[in-house]
């Protein structure tokens, strides 16, 4: 982001040189980056060669076309027309994910920590060498606390290999951010009420829809792809669209509807919609009827939450709380209450999303057109291998008792048990970490460094030195998805589709790919079993050619749809329908919550506000980047090179803070951030809160280009509301005040 | 508050966050093209007059630092350009909508008029020259005998090359700081001004000292008198122009304008040179230095300033 | 024929992915862009209005840069495209200033560059500029003015929309949707 205009009221001529200084190193880089590729002149060149892949920019999967020229540099990337998540067209970062290719700062080849005159350092090793280490403290760990105490975290294509070979090795304990730091809430409350989960990605029928109602769903920063497109299709065809979010988002400058709450009380909301909803019998009564129970509880539980008693907690008006609801009403039930994603917000997210369910029951949307639709997914069997030994402990004994309604495995649970306490010395011994940057990604830094120092074997496998590689035994560098094969996507979505992803280069420096690091350190593991494939590729074809396809078949076309299996994409209008609750039926009143002890109707609990002289830290994306992984991307720094601070006028003034000054902030737990972030002054946020882009401020050196440019949002959010039903790490309960001291701010983030 | 940003964070060099596409070449090239024009201009005049008796500095000595001041100019010119070995294509076509192209053709023939200029007088300073050569002689016979139409040539082109170094700037109706007409003008009557003072630098003769500080005298009142047009016409006009100007009135410019032009390179010169003609003597050479430094910070800060005055949109 | 734009500011997010998507097609060097995403937001909190828009060369009808280049390396072409000619260019920076949106900037190789509409490597060839192919809220709008059905000719009818500084009198061919 830049400020081209106001420049002009500073002084000129200063500022000429900074921006020629600025230009310079620029051009400096350029050359540096893409030296080769840059220097064509367009329009008389050869044809370029194009191969299918699926996106790994983020976990949206697009399918589509790399191109590369005759000498074979990657030019550019280019949606798949057939695919479905993309429709042809990239979002910025998939159309930038080139970047992830060139980066000059990648990870290069194995490194193994050593120590050399009593300071702990890298050298580089072999492949070899690196896995034999490796396979070598596994089988240890084995022996000495058995197989399960072994876990993995992974977050994207890798998960499917590693995973496999934790599962031979023994362990059950898989573990993604994308669960308990994430969707996990969401994924819960619509299992619990609707027996079903939302999916990646979301069954919502955008495209159809005539109310959009996005509750701190910031679609068009939050830039999933297939979302971003129907929703403008969505504009297009006029449905009204109502957000509700302290910040004016991208997509609340898009709505008929603002509605700037009052952050952690988007419960009272909701409540108080489902009040409105039933008072004036809104609802769709025959849906109501025909598939769900509850309602008469739900009825009485509502009864006091008036919009009234809402504005008193959400400071949103009454009227606009009813008139809102009306149009959700006159829609439905081409209605979306969307559900969102990064979902983990203030501990009690399981039963705010099971009030988004419970509204979405009672306008009708849940499988019908316009609302939820019914998503399938191809059959696709996997190469046949042995049963999986079983293993010693679930990953759920490892937390004990608690998260009972989890559905997936709980990072932060594993990373907790990894810490030795008084009686226990630790559950897990050994990490294998691929594609997820836990110091960025738990929230409570402290304590997943706890839980690493406790470890014997910490391998990272990445493609870029992140802050966690430098804790780690052995660093593997992994190629990018341009450079590799991985598993066939295979999603849930309107109609079944399989999607290929193949190198269309060779993997640069001494990089390899996830299946062969997978499949190398299972031979050294002695479970060559459950690799019984000759190479990716063989196991691949095997795959396609079950589903009546192949490997070549697929290098030509990218992507595949299958026509569904059944018809039902929305419900039968008026026919029962076998839900997958204990019930049977849509649970407004849920009976698995209430059996695990939770409240089986969805209570508004009052969150802690800030103290005075704090603000609330809010945060969220910017289209151009995900998180962390793109902070270094060449081509997407260019657009964006760090997160900005965004402040209200009034606070700014309060604080005598300008536009594009550097601040540090400070926590309510006297945590600083290593780096300061500059104050961007916009009467887009409420004066409770301020708000950065997760993904920035981070601190290893070897980042060229993402080296302490902004704040680390994680190391600020060092208080974490657990989510007692599913172990969800609510991070928006964490108050910062601005630290002020120019020059020093200014010169240590320089340094 | 309006608040308008750019997000896809555009940093293209030499154009953000403000234009500075032209560096301290351009405004030298329209000083010293300015001055040229100025001494070739009084050069021309005084020859046309019959009064290179009267002013012998202005129509023989002065004009022999053009070649060097053009050549000089001509030199800024070209380290600006950011293509240079395409520079022959200034060349290869007149384009008269550009200011640039028939700049570049103006000093295509002011330049070797002003050599031929000095050749004539070459006398002057080296005594004994010696052409040679039988057709060099012939050749300067042939210029001397028509020296009359070779002085008209001179003055027009040298008024043509002075309002060019305004009308630059002025074609660029992007810059609200640039856009007026009054700028071609106000560049001649400073290239003239910075003239005369050159003049009265170099001549040794009290007479025409004096005669050329009331011609300067003269010309700074009218630089003056333009110069106030100038702000009122802004003032007068959009929005972008009144932010030109007021980045004169208060804005980033209002120090070194009012103080280095204005006051330092106008106001107080004419006040000396008053003082001169009324016979109150002080260094001669106060005035003339202060005008020419004056010119030459006006067109640095008029190039810079234009640079930063936009449309907003 | 009249090549012309038209975005969207009510669909457009500012993904600035048009940006991304230029450069790679391009060959834009890093550290340049021929497009960039302007964000406009009125009010004062809770009464916010905002605006985005996609914005790059206007191709001006009536275009001054094409006007004070003194070589001809600016000019007009096919379809009212303004291109400049790199072999011509001798990088004078006279188009640079005379351009009110800022809309070329000095290539690293010297001479001077812009938005091309894509003319020689997409538009002859049937395909769309990249910038407008790649937008994932396909809130871009390209084609002929003078094909009355055209993707560019028909949104025009139908929407309200304005161009960028109308009152410099440089004729712009990029329309803004309101
Ligand atoms: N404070 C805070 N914490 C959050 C969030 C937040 O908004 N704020 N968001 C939460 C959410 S919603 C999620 S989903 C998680 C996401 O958490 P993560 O998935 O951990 O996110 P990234 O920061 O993108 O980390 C991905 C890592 O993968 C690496 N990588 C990229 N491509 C590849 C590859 O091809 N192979 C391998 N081996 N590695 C690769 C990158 O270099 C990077 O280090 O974070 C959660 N945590
Ligand atoms: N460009 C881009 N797109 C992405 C990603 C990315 O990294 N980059 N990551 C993807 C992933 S894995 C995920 S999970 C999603 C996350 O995308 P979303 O689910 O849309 O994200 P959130 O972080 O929940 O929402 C952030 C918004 O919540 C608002 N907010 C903060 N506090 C509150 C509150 O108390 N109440 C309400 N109502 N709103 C609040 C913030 O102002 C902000 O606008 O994005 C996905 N899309
Ligand atoms: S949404 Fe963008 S980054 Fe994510 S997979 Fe698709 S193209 Fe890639
Ligand atoms: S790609 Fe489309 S939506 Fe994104 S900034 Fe460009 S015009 Fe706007
Ligand atoms: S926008 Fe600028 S560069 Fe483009 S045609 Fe108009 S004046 Fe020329
Ligand atoms: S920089 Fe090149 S295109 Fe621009 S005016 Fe000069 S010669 Fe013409
Ligand atoms: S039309 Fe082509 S050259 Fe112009 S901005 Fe779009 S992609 Fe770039
Ligand atoms: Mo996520």
């Amino acid at each position: 982001m830049s400020t081209r205009r106001s420049f002009i009221k500073i002084s000129a001529l200063g500022l000429g040189g900074v921006a020629a200084a600025g230009g310079l190193t620029r051009m400096a880089m350029g050359s540096s980056v893409m030296d080769t590729i840059l220097k064509k002149v367009p329009g008389k060149e050869k044809p370029l060669h194009r191969t299918p892949t699926y996106c790994e920019v983020c976990f949206w999967q697009c399918a589509g076309w790399v191109y590369k020229d005759s000498e074979g540099n990657i030019r550019k990337i280019v949606g798949n027309d057939d695919d479905q998540h993309c429709n042809g067209r990239f979002c910025p970062r998939g159309t930038g994910g080139i970047g992830q290719y060139y980066d000059e700062d990648r990870l290069k080849t194995p490194l193994i920590r050593t120590t050399i005159d009593g300071k702990q350092t890298y050298r580089e090793a072999s492949w070899d060498e690196a896995l034999d280490l490796i396979a070598g403290k596994m089988k240890d760990i084995a022996t000495k606390h058995g197989p399960e105490s072994m876990a993995l975290f992974s977050h994207g294509s890798g998960g499917a290999h590693f995973g496999q070979l934790l599962k031979a090795f023994g362990s059950a304990s898989i573990a993604a951010p994308s669960f308990a730091q994430c969707r996990g809430p969401r994924e819960v409350g619509f299992l619990t009420t609707f027996g079903d989960i939302i999916y990646s990605p979301e069954r919502i029928d955008i495209r159809d829809t005539r109310c959009l109602v996005l509750i701190g769903s910031h679609l068009g920063e939050n830039m999933h792809n297939g979302q971003v497109q129907e929703m403008s299709d969505a504009i297009d065809r006029g449905a009204t669209i109502i957000t509700v979010d302290p910040r004016f988002s991208t997509a609340a400058g898009k709505s008929k509807y603002w509605l700037p709450i009052k952050p952690a009380t988007d419960m009272a909301l909701l409540l108080s919609w489902i009040h409105v909803l039933i008072e004036n019998e809104w609802y769709d009564k025959e849906y109501v009827a025909l598939h769900t129970i509850g309602f008469e509880q739900l009825k009485e539980h509502v009864k006091p939450f008036t919009p009234e008693w809402a504005f008193g907690i959400t400071t949103i008006d009454p009227n606009v709380i009813v008139e809102t609801a009306r149009e959700m009403r006159n829609a439905s039930p081409a209605v979306i209450v969307n559900p969102g994603r990064h979902v983990t917000w203030y501990g009690d997210d399981t039963q705010r999303l099971r009030a988004v369910a419970i509204l979405t029951a009672l306008l009708g949307s849940w499988g019908r057109r316009g609302g939820y639709y019914q998503p399938e997914k191809f059959h696709l069997p996997s190469f046949p291998v042995p049963a999986f030994p079983v293993p010693g402990r679930q990953p759920s004994q490892a937390y004990d008792g608690m998260y009972t309604l989890a559905n997936e495995v709980v990072a932060n649970g594993i990373c907790d048990a990894t810490i030795p306490t008084g009686l226990d010395q630790g559950k897990y011994k050994g990490w294998i970490v691929n594609g997820t940057n836990l110091l960025a990604a738990l929230p409570n830094q402290a304590k997943t460094r706890e839980a690493i120092e406790a470890l014997d074997l910490l391998v990272v496998v990445d493609t870029m030195p992140i802050e966690l590689t430098g804790y780690a035994d052995v660093v593997l560098p992994e190629c990018t998805y341009l450079e590799r094969y991985d598993m066939i996507r295979n999603s849930n979505h309107r109609q079944p589709n399989l999607a290929l992803r193949m190198p269309a280069v060779e993997p640069k420096y001494n990089s390899k790919p996830a299946d062969w690091i997978a499949k190398e350190l299972a031979e050294k593991l002695g479970l060559s079993a459950w690799f019984p494939w000759k190479d990716i590729e063989e196991m691949l074809d095997w795959q396609l050619k079950k589903a009546g396809t192949s490997l070549e078949e697929m290098k030509r076309i990218g992507v595949k749809n299958f026509p569904r299996e059944t018809d039902d994409l929305y419900f039968t209008e008026g026919e029962a329908v076998a839900f997958n609750t204990s019930s049977g039926k849509i649970e407004l009143y849920s009976s698995d919550m209430e059996a695990a002890g939770f409240s089986p109707l969805p209570v508004y609990t009052a969150h802690e506000e800030p103290p005075e002289g704090f603000y609330r830290l809010i945060y969220g994306r910017a289209p151009m980047h995900t998180f962390s992984r793109t902070a270094n991307n060449p081509n997407l720094t260019d657009l964006m090179d760090e997160n900005v601070l965004w402040v209200n006028p009034k606070v700014a003034k309060l604080w005598g803070l300008e536009p594009g000054q550097s601040v540090k902030l400070k926590n309510q737990d006297d945590v600083v951030s290593t780096f300061s972030i500059k104050v961007r002054v916009t009467e887009r946020i409420r004066w409770d809160s301020v708000y950065m882009v997760h993904g920035f401020g981070h601190n290893n050196p070897k980042l060229t280009r993402a080296y302490g440019h902004g704040i680390n949002d994680t190391e600020l959010i060092t208080r974490v509301h657990i989510d007692p039903a599913m172990g969800g790490t609510g991070m928006r309960g964490n108050f910062v005040t601005f630290i002020i001291d120019n020059n020093k701010a200014g010169k240590e983030a320089e340094a | 508050m309006r608040e308008e940003i750019i997000v896809s964070g555009r940093m293209n060099h030499l154009i953000d966050p403000q234009l500075h596409i032209w560096n301290w070449q351009i405004p030298l090239y329209l000083f010293l093209g300015g001055l040229a024009a100025g001494i070739l201009f009084f050069a021309a005049l005084y020859s046309i007059l019959h009064k290179e008796k009267e002013f012998p500095t202005a129509v023989k000595l002065a004009p022999f630092i053009t070649p060097v001041l053009l050549a000089l100019g001509l030199l800024a010119l070209f380290i600006d350009l950011h293509h240079k070995l395409y520079f022959w294509r200034l060349y290869t076509t007149l384009r008269l909508q550009s200011p640039m192209s028939w700049g570049a053709w103006t000093l295509m023939i002011v330049t070797p008029l002003s050599l031929i200029w000095c050749a004539l007088n070459i006398k002057i300073l080296f005594p004994k020259w010696d052409w040679k050569y039988k057709w060099l002689y012939q050749l300067e016979a042939f210029f001397r005998k028509h020296q009359m139409p070779l002085a008209w040539m001179m003055l027009i082109s040298s008024l043509i090359l002075g309002v060019y170094t305004g009308i630059l700037l002025s074609a660029f109706n992007a810059r609200p700081l640039w856009n007026t007409s009054i700028l071609g003008p106000l560049f001649l009557t400073s290239g003239l001004s910075t003239g005369a003072a050159a003049i009265v630098l170099m001549s040794k003769n009290a007479a025409e000292r004096l005669t050329f500080a009331r011609i300067d005298l003269m010309l700074i009142g009218i630089e003056l008198f333009l110069i106030i047009h100038m702000f009122m016409g802004f003032l007068a006009s959009t929005q972008v122009h009144i932010d030109a100007a007021s980045l004169f009135l208060g804005g980033a410019y209002t120090v070194p304008f009012w103080l280095f032009v204005v006051t330092l390179g106008l106001a107080i010169p004419a006040l000396l040179e008053l003082l001169e003609i009324r016979k109150f003597h002080m260094p001669y050479f106060i005035a003339p230095v202060m005008v020419i430094i004056g010119g030459l910070i006006f067109r640095f800060i008029i190039v810079y300033a234009g640079q930063a005055s936009r449309w907003l949109y | 024929m009249r090549y012309a734009m038209a975005v969207d500011t009510r669909k457009c997010v500012g993904c600035s992915d048009c940006v991304v998507a230029c450069q790679t097609e391009n060959n834009v060097p890093i550290g340049f862009c021929r497009d960039w995403v302007v964000e406009v937001t009125d009010g004062t909190y809770p009464n916010l209005e905002a605006e985005i828009r996609s914005e790059r060369c206007n191709h001006c009808d009536n275009s001054p840069c094409v006007r004070c280049c003194p070589t001809g390396a600016s000019h007009y072409a096919e379809g009212g495209v303004v291109l400049v000619t790199p072999e011509k260019c001798i990088g004078c920076g006279a188009c640079i200033a005379s351009c009110p949106y800022d809309a070329r900037y000095p290539h690293p190789d010297g001479y001077v560059d812009k938005c091309t509409f894509c003319l020689e490597n997409r538009v002859k060839k049937g395909l769309n500029p990249a910038c407008v192919s790649v937008c994932p809220t396909k809130c871009m709008y390209f084609g002929d003015l003078d094909d009355p059905n055209s993707p560019v000719s028909k949104i025009l009818k139908n929407r309200k929309y304005k161009t960028l500084i109308p009152e410099a009198g440089t004729n712009p061919q990029l329309y803004f949707l309101i």
